[in-house]
Parts: structure tokens; C-alpha cells; sequence
């Protein structure tokens, strides 16, 4: 019996031996532990900036702010002429659910059919896609990342960039989104009339109508104990009807935001409104309606030829001159470590430095109801942060390091390992 | 009647022929006291430039004011050349003659549509030259041309940058397969059809030039009863190619066929060639600095199809830092817009200079389009073409305030009236939108060939 087991496991060792000498190089992996910054620059985001203070991440939190605090058995790192920030959080990309733009078999965002409300972006999340630590390390830590395509595209759900399965990604949030009908012409291959747009639009809405009028009866007779059949559709969406799941609906063109904020009126749901890209056109009557706002793209052309050229830059800022709750979103995939600079141009463009950033930490956090976790740098948040050399807005500003739950995050991906090996070639050709 | 249509004529001919003849508008302008960023030699602080007739006329401290030209007060601001877009297709009516693997014989000056509000968008992101290029398509696309961005102008032809030399375009990889290959079962449908298609080009190129050198022989001959060959303007091209007159900018990604045209253009003697997108050129980074006039790349841009899957945002820094001359170019009407922050990029991913970081946006898209003699830096004798920003044009909070082109001021955010269109169609009782998915790209013009195959194919841009 032992000569047997010895065997085994010297055939064992024989059989791993040549798999280890085929293996070269570092794997680093993300870690928890206790670390103690020390001595940052802290934008709280929350209250004021914090100068030559410390703060301490344990289990995952923070667990203290303050100067001075003492080093126990902790990482220290120095963080000397260095600025902490709360993770940046885009409020709407396709993170996760696609992975080569182009190619159908890698994209998971878009079921069959026009009323799917039930589909869960969750489920399709890829933890190892090879976008998620391109972004990460640009201080992006969180995105609310989405289905597309008909009316009721599916429910998006907020994830932390770190994670090895869904559930280990998840923050805690979900939308049902909408895309609500537009009366306005597409550009370029739209050849349909006037007329034919705005029946068109009608009709949809009138579709949509129908399908809410089925969701709120869904909702009434399981209110009332009724026997309902397996509609998994109508039993999702007669959660929205009832308030307890948000509704993000997908609207852009001015005529068609005025026409949303009618729809809305007498429904008392939970409710954002996405895109807005012509919200400056109608920010007043935005505002006086009281519904949130996540823009985005920044970085975008002008909705119409005839818009002023900054138009798409300028937007966050008149909405949130006009007393509207705006927050910034990418609408991107790969590219969503570009965050900060669509930040950076709304804050250019009239809407400032310090509102921007709240436009991508706090008021997000507070949209996604994960404040009491997100959002700004307090004790007892998660330990979701980076450490910047400067504004991590300008282009120049490198990030140091970012804590995901307090995870320390390994700040590499393929585009830096890419560097890495190539910078400086091997086997250059003969002069 | 016919009298009346004869002097409509006339008078058509008379405005035509008047409007040709018009001289290119150059101006006078004296900016004072801006932070001059020279590219070529530093930054001068608290520096003076004064433009004469559309030409850096001089550059110096406290220079005395001349008579009756516009003063421009530019303290604290920042001024530096035109910014140079070494891909583009804005002010083309029409982008790709997918029609054949090889179309050397078309021209995109033939396409130019003044109107296009990309231009006065590109003016206000302080771009005062454009490469207007024919789309990915074809192994070896049309004729490119290099725009002045002239804006208001109704003439197309007031728009061309006369000392430009012809550039023509190539394309590797999957547009070209995809296109010609998958599309239409013709050849090239791998990047080994790729290669073939332009070798044959080549070679009938060249088959061709001694058919007319036999003929030449003889047609003065007495009792020649040879027939004289057909005149083939396609294969003109590509004997111009050949001779070094026109310098090849080639749509590509992958480091392989990068590689594969460097042998073929060193097989037939070409030194003329820049390589666009070209994601996967930091792998040949070496080969690229040895053999070729550089490359021209996207700041950021990844992951869109799968032959840029495997790229890197350090690819300019990999690139300058190896000697090859680069640009960061645009094809697109938005990035168009933010040239300067694209450039900015390259600080994050790969640490370049302010210098490095700004040549990749002037001197060196001016040096791989042939026009480094005349502008894309701040020096006397050149083109007047200038922008001014309020803050360092690298930082993400610097908005241009002015452009001007030879000397002309054509943007100042101070008098942006909001509706810039030159053009409105009478017919349009509903003003189209674009959302940020509409881009016009390498692949316009491209879909109609693929009624039957899905849209899916052709959804995606570059």
C-alpha cells in the first residue's frame, strides 16, 4: 500500500515536472491584505481634499482616514505627492459582452425579439475578457455594462473589474433598460418621409403602451394572490411597473425626450434617462421633470449638422447647469479606459473639474444605489481606489495603483506586456 | 429659346472659368505674445509671429507692430502649427470603387464636396490639413488628396493643397479579402492573394511600359503598320509608383503583411511608402524605421475586428522610440476634432516628450504626405497655417480658440455661430441624426455589393 502510494506520487511529480520546465515567467495575480497608504493627496469627492493623509484598507474596506495612522501589520505603501481617488465608474458600457467588435460569435449583448426584459447581462459577463484589465487600470473599476436592441433590450447590471466568476463581479445593481421609439430620421440611410417616421414612432409607443398594460396587469394579479402562467418576460417587467427594479430608458433626439418625459409622467417607477444627447436643446424642462441623466459619449460628433460643434462636449455641463443629476458614460467596449477623458472634455466645456468627477464616482454610485459603497473615499466604503501621480483627467498622469474591494490589482494587461516585449526587439535586421 | 439657353451658357462658362482662375485667398495676421511651439525648434515663450500674405513672415520678441494688420492679443496662450490628419475622409462625396482589387486610376479629387461640415469641425479641433483618402477596399485603391482646409470656399478645387505630391492607396488584410475574396470569389480572398494581386499589378505595370517603349521605336518608322498600344491610365498609375512619383500610404494592420509589401516594395525599388493604422507595426518596428517613410497610427483605437485584437496603445511610443517617423491620424470626422488629444495619449502609454508627443500631430505626418517643406512647423518661409489654445495643446482642458490657413482665419470660438452648414438641401423637411455609430469610414460605399450576405459584414468601421 505505501510502495503503491510512493509510486503514485512520484508519477505524479513525473508527469508535473515537464509541465513546470515548459512554464516561464511571473504570473501576478490580484490580492487582498491589509495596506496602508500613506501620506496621499485624498480627493474624498464626498467633502474636501484631504492633504498628507493616510488611510488604511482592511477586509476589503476602508478602514481609516485620517494623518498619521500607525503601521501594524500592514503594506505600506508611500504615497508622497501622490492623489488617491474613488475607482471611476462608467455608467454605460458593453464591458464584458463582447470581445472583437466585429465578429458575431464574440457578441453576447443582443438577444432575438423586441421584448426582452429578462435577459441578464450578468449571465454573459466574460471575467476574463481581454478589455476588463486594459480599462482597469486606468482608475475605471466599475461599469454598469448593458444589453441592446429592440424595446426592452434586457437588465444591465454594474460589476467590479475584478473577479473570476459573474457573482464575484457583481455590485449589486440592476436596470431594466428601454429604448425609447424615436421620431427623429437616422442619418445617412434613412430614406423614410416625415409622416412615416412619426407613425412609425407612434406605433411603437402604442406597441410599448400595450406591452406596459400587460406588465401592470401581471403585476396586479400577483398583488392580489392571482394565479399568473411562466411569462418570464411580463414577470420581469411587472417588477419595474411595481417600482422594485429601476427603468433606464435609451432616448436622444430632443422631440423624443419631450415625448419620454410625457410618457413618464404618470408612472411611478424608479426611472433614468440614457444617451440625451440633444438634452441641452430641452435641459429646463429636464430639470423641472426631476429624472437623472447618463451621457455619454462626450467624445462624440454633433447630433445634427446643424448643432455647434461642441454641442456633444458641452451637454453634461448645460444639464447640470440647469439643475439636472447628470452622470458621464463612455457607450464603449474596448475603449472604456477612456472614461476620464470624456470626463476631462465635459469638464472643459463649461462643466468643470470637481462636478466632472463627481460625474464618474459619487453621483453614479448614487444612481446604482451602491453609495453606501461607492463613490467617494469615506471609512467603511469599499476599498474600491487608485493612486494617481497628478489629474488623472489629463492624459499625461499615470496611475499607480488600483485597489478593486481591496483587491491590489496587477498593473499590467496585454497592451502593456505588448510594450514590454517589443519596445526594444530582439533580432533586428542588418545594417 | 436657343438664344437664351446660348447665353445661359455663356455666362455659366464666364462664372466657371472666373471661379477657376480665382487666386487662393492668403492673409496677414500678427499674433503677439503667445508661447510658440515651434515643433522644430522648442518653445518660445512671450514670442511674436507675423504673417505676411498667407507666409511666416517673421518670428521674434517684441516685434514692432505692423500697419493695418489684424493684432491678435495671444498672452498665456499657446500657438503651434496647423495640425496635419494623415488619414481622412472628410469633404469626399464618395470613398470606396470597390469595383476591382486594383483601381489606381481613380481619383478622390475628383470627389471633394466642399460643403462637408467635417471640415469646419476639423478647423475648430485646430486640423488645417487633411489626407483625403480613398477607402480599404482594394488592394490597391484610388488616389488620395491633401486638403487644405479652406472652409467656405463652394470651389472643390480651392480646397487642394497645390504643392502636395499624388499619394495613392493600398489596403492588406481583411477589407481587402473580405471585400474581393469573400464578396465576390475573386482574388484576393487570404493575404497570399494579397500579395499576388500586387505583384501582378506590378508586372503588367511594367510589361506595359515596354509595349510603349517598342511602339515609340517604331512608330516613326516609314511603312509601321504596327497597331499603337491602348492607353491605360490604371497602369500609368502604377508605372508612377514604380518611378517614385507617388508615395504609397497602405491601410494595414497585422505585422505580417506589413512585412510581406516592405519585400515587395523593396523587390521593385519603391522607398515611397507610409503605412497607415498599421496596429501591429510596433512588432516590426526596426523593418519599419529601416525601409519605409514611417507610420501613421490610431492613438487607442483596438479590438474592432480581429485583426487588431492583439495591438497596443504604446504602439507610437514603441514606434518613435525605434526611429520610425509616425503620426497619429484620425479616419474619422470625430477624431478628426481632437487630433491634439489623441496625441496627448502617447503620454499615458509610453511616456513621450511634449515635443515627441506634438511632431506626431505636424512635422511628421507633413514629412510622410511630402509636404514638410512647406508646412507643420513654425518657421520663416512656411505656410501661415496656425492654431491657438488657450491651454498647453496637450492637456485635456485645452479648448483652440483660433485656426487660421494661410494666414486666413477660418475658426474663432469667440464668433462660432452655432449653424456652420454652407449648404442646406431645400428638400429636407427633416434634419437627419447621428448618433455616434454613424461614422463614414474605410468601408463606405462598400455594403451595396452584399445585398445578399448580411449587413453584419460590413457593420464595422476601418
Amino acid at each position: 500500500m505505501k510502495n503503491k502510494i510512493s509510486i503514485l506520487f512520484l508519477s505524479l511529480l513525473l508527469l508535473h515536472l515537464p509541465l513546470y520546465a515548459q512554464i516561464d515567467g511571473e504570473v501576478i495575480k490580484a490580492f487582498k491584505g491589509d495596506f496602508l497608504l500613506k501620506n496621499a493627496r485624498i480627493y474624498t469627492v464626498s467633502s474636501e481634499i484631504l492633504e498628507g493623509t493616510d488611510l488604511l484598507i482592511q477586509d476589503g474596506k476602508i478602514a481609516a482616514i485620517g494623518k498619521g495612522l500607525p503601521e501594524e501589520n500592514h503594506l505600506v505603501i508611500d504615497c508622497t505627492g501622490k492623489r488617491l481617488y474613488p475607482g471611476f465608474i462608467d455608467s454605460g458600457t458593453s464591458l464584458g459582452l463582447v470581445e472583437v467588435n466585429s465578429l458575431p460569435e464574440t457578441q453576447d449583448y443582443m438577444e432575438l425579439g423586441k421584448v426582452t426584459p429578462q435577459m441578464q447581462a450578468l449571465t454573459a459577463v466574460n471575467p476574463n475578457a481581454v478589455a476588463i484589465p486594459v480599462t482597469r487600470v486606468s482608475g475605471v473599476t466599475t461599469v454598469l455594462t448593458q444589453p441592446r436592441g429592440g424595446y426592452f433590450p434586457g437588465t444591465a447590471a454594474l460589476i467590479q473589474l475584478n473577479g473570476y466568476t459573474p457573482d464575484q463581479m457583481d455590485a449589486g445593481f440592476r436596470a431594466v433598460l428601454m429604448n425609447f421609439p424615436s421620431a427623429a430620421k437616422a442619418g445617412g440611410y434613412d430614406s423614410r418621409s416625415a409622416e412615416t417616421i412619426q407613425k412609425e414612432a407612434e406605433k411603437a409607443l402604442e406597441e410599448i403602451d400595450a406591452i406596459w398594460e400587460k406588465a401592470s396587469t401581471y403585476h396586479q394579479i400577483q398583488e392580489k394572490g392571482g394565479e399568473v402562467d411562466y411569462y418570464p418576460e411580463m414577470a420581469h417587467l411587472a417588477r419595474v411597473v411595481s417600482g422594485e427594479l429601476p427603468l433606464f430608458i435609451e432616448v436622444n433626439a430632443a422631440k423624443d425626450i419631450l415625448s419620454a418625459l410625457e410618457w413618464v409622467k404618470d408612472k411611478e417607477i424608479d426611472l433614468v434617462l440614457t444617451g440625451v444627447a440633444e438634452g441641452w436643446k430641452v435641459a429646463e424642462k429636464l430639470a423641472e421633470a426631476g429624472i437623472p441623466v447618463i451621457t455619454g459619449p462626450v467624445l462624440a460628433l454633433p447630433s445634427r449638422k446643424s448643432n455647434a460643434y461642441d454641442s456633444s462636449y458641452a451637454n453634461a455641463s448645460v444639464l447640470q447647469k440647469a439643475g439636472v443629476k447628470v452622470t458621464i458614460r463612455t457607450q464603449d467596449t474596448e475603449n472604456v479606459r477612456n472614461l476620464p477623458f470624456h470626463a476631462g472634455f465635459a469638464a472643459a466645456y463649461g462643466m468643470g473639474t470637481e462636478e466632472a468627477l463627481k460625474a464618474i464616482t459619487l453621483h453614479p454610485a448614487e444612481l446604482f444605489n451602491v453609495a453606501d459603497k461607492l463613490g467617494s473615499l469615506e471609512v467603511g466604503k469599499n476599498a474600491t481606489l487608485f493612486l494617481a501621480d497628478g489629474d488623472p483627467f489629463e492624459p499625461k498622469t499615470q496611475i499607480h495603483q488600483v485597489f478593486i474591494d481591496g483587491y491590489k490589482i496587477p498593473m499590467t494587461n496585454r497592451h502593456i506586456r505588448l510594450y514590454q516585449e517589443f519596445l526594444d526587439r530582439e533580432m533586428k535586421p542588418e545594417n | 429659346m436657343v438664344r437664351k439657353i446660348l447665353v445661359s451658357i455663356i455666362i455659366l462658362t464666364l462664372f466657371i472659368g472666373a471661379s477657376q482662375a480665382q487666386e487662393i485667398e492668403k492673409g496677414d495676421v500678427f499674433i503677439q505674445n503667445a508661447n510658440v511651439i515651434t515643433i522644430t525648434d522648442g518653445v518660445k515663450e512671450n514670442t511674436d509671429v507675423w504673417v505676411k500674405d498667407g507666409i511666416i513672415h517673421q518670428i521674434g520678441n517684441q516685434l514692432q507692430v505692423p500697419r493695418d494688420v489684424p493684432v491678435i492679443d495671444a498672452s498665456g496662450k499657446f500657438l503651434m502649427p496647423g495640425i496635419i490628419d494623415a488619414h481622412s475622409h472628410v469633404a469626399l462625396g464618395a470613398i470606396n470603387e470597390a469595383s476591382s482589387p486594383i483601381t489606381a486610376e481613380v481619383k478622390m479629387e475628383d470627389v471633394i464636396d466642399p460643403f462637408d461640415i467635417g471640415i469646419y469641425r476639423a478647423l475648430a479641433g485646430g486640423t488645417t490639413i487633411s489626407h483625403a483618402m480613398h477607402g480599404s477596399a482594394n488592394a490597391i485603391g484610388g488616389q488620395n488628396i491633401t486638403l487644405k482646409h479652406r472652409y467656405g470656399t463652394f470651389n472643390p478645387g480651392e480646397l487642394v493643397m497645390e504643392e502636395a505630391p499624388r499619394t495613392i492607396k493600398f489596403a492588406l488584410g481583411e477589407n481587402p479579402t473580405r471585400v474581393h475574396g469573400r464578396g465576390k470569389n475573386l482574388q484576393p480572398r487570404s493575404r497570399m492573394g494579397v500579395e499576388a494581386v500586387i505583384r501582378n499589378g506590378f508586372e503588367e505595370a511594367l510589361q506595359y511600359k515596354e509595349t510603349w517603349e517598342a511602339w515609340n521605336k517604331v512608330k516613326d518608322q516609314k511603312n509601321n503598320r504596327q497597331v499603337p498600344p491602348t492607353f491605360n491610365s490604371r497602369l500609368e498609375t502604377l508605372l508612377d509608383i514604380l518611378d517614385g512619383e507617388i508615395i504609397i500610404h497602405c491601410h494595414s494592420y497585422r505585422a505580417d503583411e506589413i512585412y510581406m509589401l516592405i519585400q515587395v516594395c523593396q523587390d521593385y525599388g519603391i522607398d515611397k511608402i507610409v503605412f497607415s493604422h498599421v496596429n501591429e507595426g510596433f512588432k516590426v518596428a526596426p523593418e519599419l524605421a529601416k525601409y519605409t517613410m514611417g507610420a501613421s497610427v490610431f492613438s487607442d483605437w483596438w479590438a474592432y475586428k480581429f485583426e487588431v485584437y492583439y495591438s497596443t496603445a504604446y504602439n507610437a511610443a514603441i514606434l518613435t522610440k525605434n526611429g520610425v517617423i509616425t503620426s497619429i491620424n484620425s479616419d474619422s470626422a470625430e477624431l478628426i476634432r481632437h487630433l491634439y488629444h489623441e496625441a496627448a495619449k502617447t503620454q499615458r502609454y509610453g511616456g513621450l516628450s511634449d515635443e515627441e508627443a506634438l511632431a506626431l500631430i505636424t512635422i511628421n505626418p507633413a514629412r510622410q504626405l511630402g509636404i514638410d517643406q512647406w508646412v507643420g512647423s513654425i518657421e520663416e518661409g512656411k505656410q501661415a497655417d496656425l492654431v491657438l489654445f488657450d491651454k498647453h495643446p496637450l492637456s485635456i482642458y485645452a479648448i483652440p480658440q483660433m485656426t487660421w490657413v494661410d494666414g486666413i482665419k477660418y475658426f474663432d470660438r469667440e464668433e462660432d455661430k452655432t449653424d456652420q452648414r454652407l449648404k442646406v438641401d431645400p428638400e429636407e423637411t427633416l434634419e437627419p441624426m447621428f448618433l455616434h455609430a454613424d461614422h463614414i469610414n474605410c468601408m463606405s460605399d462598400v455594403d451595396f455589393y452584399f445585398t445578399g450576405f448580411g449587413r453584419n459584414l460590413f457593420e464595422h468601421n476601418h
